[in-house]
């Protein structure tokens, strides 16, 4: 599983873009610092009748939703064997990794007591019953499976070029063997992480379906089926390869480099068959439970799940059918991205909208607090993930410069200079 | 090569019916509606909402027996809440509602609400670390010292019971009524809120003899009861039932249905994980497509 010609983004870390990106990302971190210090109470607007908000629907249902990206294109490359797609499984497994992270930090934010986060994991507190345990545990295996998955791009980037300098001089040696150890055993066994990650996927990615059920008499009748889970996994699949050709575009344009049409065409040409098998399991499961009177009886909830079915999934497949669309790269980039935003709002809308405690007084609206940390974690994310691009060969070098040349360039090995600058003080792995 | 390909089509075919069977024999075994819950001794309490005058005593014995902010006893003799709808919180684990009964009912109905320690309660189904206990005795306990405070509890609850400390930076709790455990586990007396009951609004015992109870109360006074009690099947039945005289669903318990909440997500999880057959299996099957893949590719080369 070689590199396929990926290669460091050699680009400045701080542009204008990535300033303000810089400046929402601050400000996030202050609030989730001040949270954890102080309280639920004054940064939410969670109540006893709207216990989760949107830090629980944003952050980590639709985030882990949203990561979906990472085990749909390790199955298509690694399993089902589409080595042509090779070059677009690591900016996926980079957003997959980074995604879990933060889908970690975020849930961190709304626990109550987050310094318990561990607790489940002691066997004296397991609880087979609960779904969240079982997403819980599964979350926490797969960003596990992730990392290790992304070592052979650590190894392929620093082996034999570890130089220290300093006081550190003295760990080249042991971290070089490391190194070599890492590259020698998951060479071989890398594949046993990836259809791990794969079974995980399909684990966790249902059984996020599967919480809500919990609470039939608060769920509207139009999100709450018993098939949920079944809903949960097909949307997490149709969405994986939007995804990654939603950020490939956005990538490649903030990179300066033309979009990969070539390969995201191709990509994009699956997205019919497996949106398609959503839409259809969707619109049957409706019809089998009678449940469209409510979806046109009008309202708040009537007209969110009319926004996701129509915006988010039969509008999208229908432009993905087309091939002319397929092969345009306005086209395309609209197409992903409506999926992606209608595979975003149902989960927003299964955990928030649908959502309906029998004894209201007041609605659930985000405060600003908790609005500046969602957005905080995403604009972290995005730097996260810019920073690691220029760092690692995860990109697939333009194919105007052949890419042996430009992963040569950086011999003894240094940080991209423009990286250093801002990513060195937060990172304390490097110096 | 084509002997292969048949090996590996009858291997997955085997490993997709392992994993179907598991899920249906998971969905046939009711073996996921357990619950602690000792149905022959656990206790329980008849609330008779007709028999309620409202006086607040319960809240007063509430407030003195369990951690709560401290109030007067005089704070409970104030009436006027009574005009507003209340629902117990962080500094009530039970509240006194007037029952808004149509105008052809004369008498004024109140009802009494609290934790209905359910028989399979959806909260302790629910909960990540199992903080939430259904004990065999009938209360459905917590412990603070596991809570993570995800609030799935929370969710979980069809009676949306539970309140939260949100305004407490550390150590928050999930509050809500205890069915003072200790006081009638340990101690063997009534609950707090049963004792300052003066008019016996409120029947400490068996859930079993308060359900004879309650079925002889409705035979003897049809004119005065719905023949309904409120609790005895609802969400699998709950430890706390209700009689009452005018539609319960005013009295802040609404019309539920009767199958116990956590069934159908502990099928669901449980089919999904059954002796971990299903994953293996899925495990399995994407080996064997990988392998036929690699196989492919050994014979004919990479593709491009
Ligand atoms: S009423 Fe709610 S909090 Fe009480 S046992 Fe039932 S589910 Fe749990
Ligand atoms: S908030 Fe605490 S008691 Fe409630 S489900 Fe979470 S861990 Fe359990």
């Amino acid at each position: 599983m070689s590199g396929h010609h990926a290669a460091p983004v050699r680009t400045p870390f701080l542009t204008r873009g990535s300033a303000a990106v810089l400046a929402v990302a601050l400000i996030g971190i202050a609030v989730y610092l001040s949270r954890m210090l102080l309280g639920l109470g004054r940064f939410t607007n969670l109540t006893d009748q709207w216990p989760w908000g949107i830090w629980i629907a944003i952050d980590v249902a639709t985030g882990v939703a949203l990561a979906a990206g990472g085990f749909t294109s390790a199955a298509l490359v690694y399993i089902f064997g589409r080595e042509r797609f090779h070059p677009l499984v690591r900016p996926a497994l980079l957003t997959a990794a980074l995604g879990y992270t933060f889908v970690v930090i975020g849930l961190l934010a709304d626990l109550g007591r987050w310094y318990n986060v561990w607790h489940p994991m002691l066997p004296s507190m397991w609880q087979g019953n609960s779904v969240l345990f079982e997403v819980g545990m599964c979350v926490m295996v797969y960003l596990c499976v992730l990392y290790i998955e992304f070592v052979p791009i650590v190894v392929e980037r620093f082996k034999g070029k570890v130089a220290l300098r300093g006081a550190l001089a003295g760990l080249n040696r042991p971290l070089e063997g490391i190194l070599r150890l890492a590259d020698a055993t998951l060479s071989r066994f890398i594949w046993v992480f990836i259809i791990a990650g794969v079974v995980l996927s399909c684990l966790h990615q249902s059984s996020l379906g599967t919480l809500m059920l919990i609470a039939p008499a608060k769920m509207s009748p139009i999100w709450f089926t018993p098939v949920m889970p079944a809903l949960f996994l097909m949307s997490a699949i149709a969405v994986g390869f939007p995804m990654i050709i939603f950020e490939s575009m956005i990538a490649s344009r903030s990179f300066g480099r033309p979009a990969e049409m070539h390969l995201l065409s191709g990509l994009a040409r699956m997205i019919p068959f497996l949106l398609g098998v959503y839409a259809l399991a969707k619109v049957a499961d409706l019809t089998l439970r009678d449940a469209w009177p409510h979806v046109f009886a009008g309202g708040a909830q009537s007209t969110m799940f009319l926004i996701e079915l129509i915006g988010g999934v039969l509008l999208p497949l229908a432009l993905a059918s087309m091939e002319r669309i397929r092969r345009s790269p306005a086209g395309l980039f609209v197409t992903a991205t409506l999926i992606v935003l209608g595979v975003a709002l149902n989960r927003i809308n299964v955990f928030l909208v649908a959502y309906r405690p029998p004894f209201t007084e007041t609605t659930y609206a985000p405060a600003i607090f908790e609005i500046l940390l969602t957005s905080g974690l995403i604009a972290t994310l995005v730097l996260v993930y810019r920073a690691a691009v220029l760092v690692f060969p995860v990109i697939p070098a333009p194919e105007s410069a052949p890419a042996e040349h430009l992963s040569r360039v950086n011999v003894p090995v240094r940080i991209a200079p423009a990286a250093a600058g801002v990513f060195q003080p937060t990172d304390g792995t490097e110096s | 090569m084509t002997l292969d390909r048949r090996g590996f089509l009858k291997l997955a075919a085997t490993g997709t019916a392992v994993a179907a069977g598991s899920l249906a024999a998971a969905e046939a075994g009711a073996s996921t509606g357990a619950s602690a819950h000792d149905a022959a001794n656990a206790f329980g309490v008849l609330v008779d909402t007709t028999l309620c005058i409202g006086c607040r005593k319960c809240e007063w014995g509430c407030n003195q027996a369990n951690d709560l902010p401290k109030r007067e006893r005089a704070d409970f003799d104030d009436k006027t809440v009574l005009e507003t709808h209340r629902r117990p919180d962080v500094t009530a684990f039970t509240v006194v509602n007037r029952v808004a009964a149509p105008p052809e009912v004369r008498q004024a109905a109140f009802a009494k609400i609290q934790c209905m320690h359910c028989v399979h309660p959806a909260c302790a189904s629910a909960c990540i670390v199992g903080a939430l206990r259904k004990q065999p005795e009938g209360p459905v306990t917590y412990d603070a010292w596991k809570c993570i405070g995800c609030r799935y509890c929370m969710v979980a609850c069809p009676f949306q019971i539970p309140a939260y400390e949100y305004s407490r930076a550390l150590e928050p709790r999930v509050m809500k009524c205890s069915f003072c455990f200790d006081r009638i586990v340990k101690e063997g007396r009534q609950p707090s809120c049963i004792e300052n009951c003066p008019e016996e609004a409120l029947t400490f015992g068996r859930r079993d003899d308060l359900r004879a109870l309650a079925h002889a109360k409705i035979a003897a006074n049809p004119d005065r009861y719905l023949d309904h009690i409120y609790g005895e099947s609802e969400v699998g039945g709950t430890s706390w039932m209700y009689l009452a005289g005018v539609d319960f669903a005013r009295a802040d318990l609404p019309p539920l249905d009767n199958q116990a909440p956590p069934v159908l997500t502990e099928t669901i999880q449980h089919g999904v994980f059954k002796n971990f057959v299903p994953p293996v299996a899925l495990y399995g099957l994407l080996g064997l497509v990988m392998l036929s893949h690699r196989r492919r590719d050994g014979e004919t080369g990479e593709e491009e």
